[in-house]
């Protein structure tokens, strides 16, 4: 049969052969056209995290398949396809990111979001490990100092929580606030699985200490700051309002910021 | 794009050119390129992955390739305007992106001193043998898998010009234009890489016969 040059070019058709079935989605994927997702573990439990090419792009608590794929298509517009795993390299970022560590890089896929939901989620971002901040001072931080109830709705639709750390964003009146992320009660273990004390700091911020400063150094934070944290206890002065240590001699501390939003939570 | 294409004189013969238009799928992409590139992905996955199998010879490495020559396309469709996306020629275009990765690919190899991890790709891809006879038992399907893997091997020991050339024309099916297009070659040069090619490949069986004839009868 092999033996003329018909037969040769026979041969060489049937060289051809179909791609493999996992080439499409995964091109898909790399250009962010689908996501991929797979569940990972976390303080609150197990949580979906969908992915492509140019990021991370929702992180919700796992439910059932048909229950994630819908949300993440309400979410982002597009098909998500389950995968075994997360990428090894991403999977170890995000474990670095919720151990605390910032420098590590976790690209997010963004995209359709409105560039004052981005600001705030970008500012959310600086907001180091185990400390909180109030929305308003998210809000003065981005230079809208009254818009502190849509960064409030802003963070309750951050599609990438705990990456984006809205965790860490709290009501000006030192209550915790709502959460996204499965609800209130995860915000609570989340910061304490962060060196925290919710209940205390709850506490502290209704006796009236929302600032607070110390007397040999004359700065001012606000309370879980890590300055804040350094003042031992016969040097801590506490501040109802930032106003207050203003005028009793006091400057803001430049990592906190203090002053940021004081205005709107006076 | 004309349907009925003449093929060179030199073979004497002619073809039909049944292939489907591209023009539908390109006006889709010129229009929304995010929600007609599944369809080019789809529509040339299984040519791109084949040329660069019989290319690389490693199914991983060609799935691999095949990939990047799918978002390189991607990417280079999101610069161009309308007009350049109706006026391009897919088949040979795509062609041209996989080929230069297989390329890249082969120079990397080679620098880190990795040969083809196996000639046999479609076995070990495990791919369905679109040329099994169904119902034949698996005797006959290993003879296939056997003479596919054969001629795969004296693929791969082409130099790689003549290679190129004789999968595009042969495995790929390109016509000799979109030959000429795909390797930046003027056809005239093509089609005698590709009759070159087919010679070399008849000298490498005639001279695996005599081998075989000589065991036979020592």
């Amino acid at each position: 049969m092999t033996d003329d040059t018909g037969s040769i070019e026979g041969a060489l058709s049937r060289l051809a052969l179909a791609a493999p079935p996992s080439l499409a989605p995964a091109v898909l994927a790399e250009l962010g056209l689908i996501d991929r997702y797979a569940t990972i573990d976390s303080v609150v439990g197990p949580l979906s995290v969908a992915w492509n090419g140019l990021g991370v792009s929702v992180v919700d608590v796992a439910v059932d398949k048909p229950g994630f794929e819908a949300r993440h298509r309400a979410l982002t517009g597009r098909q998500a396809e389950r995968a075994d795993r997360l990428p090894s390299d991403l999977a170890a970022a995000i474990a670095r990111r919720l151990d605390g560590d910032r420098r590590v890089r976790i690209d997010l896929d963004l995209r359709g979001r409105s560039e004052f939901e981005q600001d705030v989620w970008r500012k959310t971002l600086e907001i180091p490990h185990g400390e909180v901040r109030p929305y308003g001072w998210v809000a003065a931080e981005i230079g809208r100092p009254r818009a502190v109830r849509a960064v409030g709705t802003a963070l309750g639709h951050n599609p990438v929580p705990l990456i984006v750390p809205c965790h860490r964003v709290v009501r000006s009146d030192g209550t915790l606030g709502q959460y996204s992320l499965g609800g209130p009660g995860n915000k609570r273990s989340i910061l304490r699985s962060e060196g925290l004390d919710p209940d205390g700091m709850e506490a502290a911020a209704a006796r009236g200490l929302r600032f607070v400063g110390s007397d040999t150094t004359r700065v001012v934070c606000l309370p879980t700051c890590r300055h804040a944290r350094r003042i031992t206890a016969p040097h801590q002065v506490g501040f109802r309002r930032f106003e207050q240590a203003r005028r009793a001699g006091y400057r803001a501390c430049h990592v906190c910021r203090p002053d940021s939003g004081a205005a709107a939570a006076a | 794009m004309q349907r009925f294409r003449t093929e060179p004189a030199f073979w004497g013969l002619m073809t039909v050119d049944d292939r489907p238009s591209e023009a539908p799928l390109l006006a889709d992409l010129a229009r929304d390129l995010d929600g007609a590139f599944e369809g080019l992905v789809l529509a040339h996955q299984d040519r791109l992955f084949s040329i660069a199998l019989r290319m690389l010879g490693d199914p991983r490495d060609a799935e691999e390739a095949t990939q990047d020559a799918f978002v390189r396309a991607y990417r280079a469709l999101a610069d161009y305007d309308e007009s350049r996306i109706h006026a391009l020629r897919l088949r040979g275009w795509l062609a041209t992106i996989v080929l230069n990765l297989c390329r890249t690919r082969t120079t990397k190899r080679a620098a880190r001193g990795r040969g083809p991890l196996s000639l046999d790709a479609a076995a070990q891809a495990g791919a369905p043998d679109p040329v099994a006879p169904a119902g034949r038992g698996p005797l006959a399907v290993a003879e296939r898998h056997d003479d596919r893997s054969r001629w795969a091997r004296r693929l791969a020991e082409l130099p790689v010009g003549y290679r190129a050339a004789v999968v595009l024309r042969h495995v790929d099916g390109l016509t000799y234009p979109e030959l000429a297009t795909a390797l930046g070659r003027p056809e005239g040069t093509v089609k005698a890489q590709v009759h070159r090619g087919i010679a070399m490949l008849r000298t490498m069986l005639e001279a695996e016969r005599r081998l075989e004839h000589e065991e036979m009868t020592a």
